[in-house]
């Protein structure tokens, strides 16, 4: 989180985190940074932060608002601007990049592209569009229209990249908005889900029944075991190992003579099953 | 007319392994024959409230509705039927709840949420959404996506720009383009389909079909059909095991027999001569 650090003649007085969306700065006591000092007016300035952007807006004070030493009305902070205001200072620090502190938390938000956005971005491409509208391809304009939307599209998740609404995980370095033919494929930030790869592959052989000593890989997430109607368990395997559960049937199959309970029954190398009158063998291929 | 021996309904969610809160919402009333997932999303716990405020107005202003309606009624002044009038105006008026609570309160600023319901009534099934949360039928055999999400992945998918398969590792994932409770007023897409006896709906939010294949869900649901509450725990499961990054939410919604909406030979008639 981004913060300001307030300091006097070189003493610091305290830091104060910029939690808020707007953040005002003033020598009244109701603004959320009050300083005391008649160089500041009442209602000085105000920090706007939206996700990682802090923007300083000067609120029409008497002796104004000096960042790093240029007067401003309207400001985007960078790290390490210095606010001045009379005889204070205020130290902006911005947030440490996602990338540097794992929050990828965020990335996964669900946001709004709000309409007024796309809609803008459609007019840009469609102006863009109309600037390099090829007379000599007069046959094309389906397929124009087409290349339009599609760029429009693009335009869209470019510009929501640019307004800082996209994820925070997305290089920087956006490439421009490409023709749509030569869109890069997506690289592959959100890592494809873990499969449980690594574990030893399970596997069951029957004991009992007509077809006693076949064997049956445990190879997809879930295997269902069982008579429907009569008894039905299912095998699922997780990243933990394999685990039974009952799925139905008024009878719960047992493991090791024992009845499972509701919940899935973790199974370990040699257990024995019995399930709708058949014995089976669960064990971890080496 | 109750639906509670026609329909059997299982729910589940979960924050995720990731996420400290849930701001998925779901509701389920299953006399009306009506379910409602939502997926909020906000600052500090106003994605919460924003969802929540979804499912609870729609739920209850539904069953306000349906004491003294019947879904298949006629409006005598346009000569449709009703329901699909009366889901929009609900959600509608949990758009403008939300709308107000965020311009009204501060914390609750920029609040909105996702959303899918789904209302059965006639051996029909009318499903409104707005936003990634999606609706899935499996029927005979045959698992699909009944909804198309309304999100910048989706459009980029419909315009050529990228494949369905480039979409799983793209970067945009997150990006709805309709929501409930942005703008004064929204419009929900709203369809109706007939069901069929056994047909199993899946209602989720994106934390579901983010985290796990489409395929892997099928596999899912048709294996442990027989056992609806597990099935939607195993969902759940699946994703929290492939990461859970976000909060998960399944609703499943099994037609157990069919249930026409008029009954007896005046009702057939009338049927016949609409």
């Amino acid at each position: 989180m981004a913060k300001l650090i307030l300091s006097m003649d070189g003493l610091v007085l305290k830091e104060i985190p910029l939690t808020k969306e707007r953040t005002t700065i003033g020598r009244k006591p109701h603004n959320d940074i009050q300083i005391d000092n008649l160089a500041v007016s009442g209602e000085h300035a105000v920090i706007v932060t939206i996700l990682n952007d802090s923007f300083l807006e000067d609120l029409g004070s008497t002796n104004g608002t000096v960042v790093n030493g240029n007067p401003i009305k309207k400001h985007f902070l960078q790290n390490n601007d210095v606010i001045e205001l009379g005889k204070y200072k205020l130290k902006f620090i911005g947030e440490a990049t996602p990338a540097a502190t794992g929050d990828k938390a965020d990335f996964e938000k669900t946001m709004v592209l709000r309409p007024a956005q796309v809609r803008a971005a459609t007019e840009q491409a469609k102006a863009a569009a109309a600037a390099s509208a090829n007379p000599a391809n007069p046959g094309g304009g389906a397929q124009a229209a087409v290349a339009q939307r599609a760029a429009a599209v693009q335009q869209a998740a470019a510009s929501a990249a640019a307004a800082g609404i996209a994820d925070k995980e997305a290089p920087k370095s956006t490439p421009a908005p490409a023709p749509a033919a030569a869109a890069a494929p997506a690289p592959a930030s959100a890592a494809a889900a873990p499969r449980p790869g690594g574990q030893p592959l399970g596997a069951i052989q029957l004991l009992s029944g007509a077809n006693a000593g076949k064997e049956l890989e445990l190879t997809k997430p879930l295997t269902t075991l069982g008579k429907p109607g009569v008894q039905v368990a299912v095998l699922t395997r997780r990243p933990q190992g394999y685990f039974i559960t009952h799925v139905e049937g008024s009878n719960r199959p047992t493991v090791n003579g024992q009845a499972i309970g509701a919940a899935p029954h973790s199974l370990k190398d040699h257990d024995v099953i019995e399930l709708a009158g058949v014995k089976m063998e669960f064990f971890l291929k080496a | 007319m109750d639906l509670s021996q026609n329909l059997e309904i299982a729910t589940c969610t979960d924050p995720g392994m990731v996420r400290s809160h849930n701001e998925d919402s779901i509701a389920a009333d299953p006399v009306n024959g009506l379910v409602v997932l939502a997926d909020g999303m906000g600052g500090y716990n106003a994605g919460e409230v924003a969802s929540g405020m979804a499912t609870t107005v729609i739920v209850t202003e539904m069953r306000q509705i349906l004491a003294d309606h019947k879904p298949y009624d006629v409006d005598a002044r346009t000569s449709e039927e009703i329901a699909a009038r009366l889901l929009r105006e609900q959600v509608l008026k949990a758009n403008s709840s939300i709308y107000q609570a965020a311009q009204s309160q501060p914390q609750y600023a920029g609040m909105g949420t996702t959303l899918v319901v789904c209302l059965f009534y006639d051996n029909r099934l009318l499903v409104a959404h707005l936003g990634d949360s999606r609706l899935y039928v499996l029927r005979d055999g045959n698992f699909s996506q009944v909804t198309r999400d309304h999100s910048l992945l989706q459009e980029q998918i419909d315009s050529g720009i990228i494949t369905p398969e480039q979409a799983k590792r793209a970067q945009h994932k997150n990006l709805v383009t309709k929501a409930l409770g942005i703008d004064p007023t929204v419009e929900p897409e709203i369809h109706e389909y007939p069901t069929k006896a056994g047909d199993l709906y899946l209602l989720c939010s994106d934390g579901l079909c983010d985290m796990v294949e489409d395929e892997d869900i099928g596999m899912t649901l048709q294996a442990l059909g027989g056992n609806l509450k597990l099935a939607a725990q195993q969902l759940v499961q699946m994703a929290n095991d492939n990461g859970g990054r976000d909060n998960v939410s399944v609703i499943l919604v099994r037609v157990l027999r069919e249930y026409p909406g008029r009954r007896g030979v005046m009702g057939k008639v009338f049927g016949w001569l609409k």
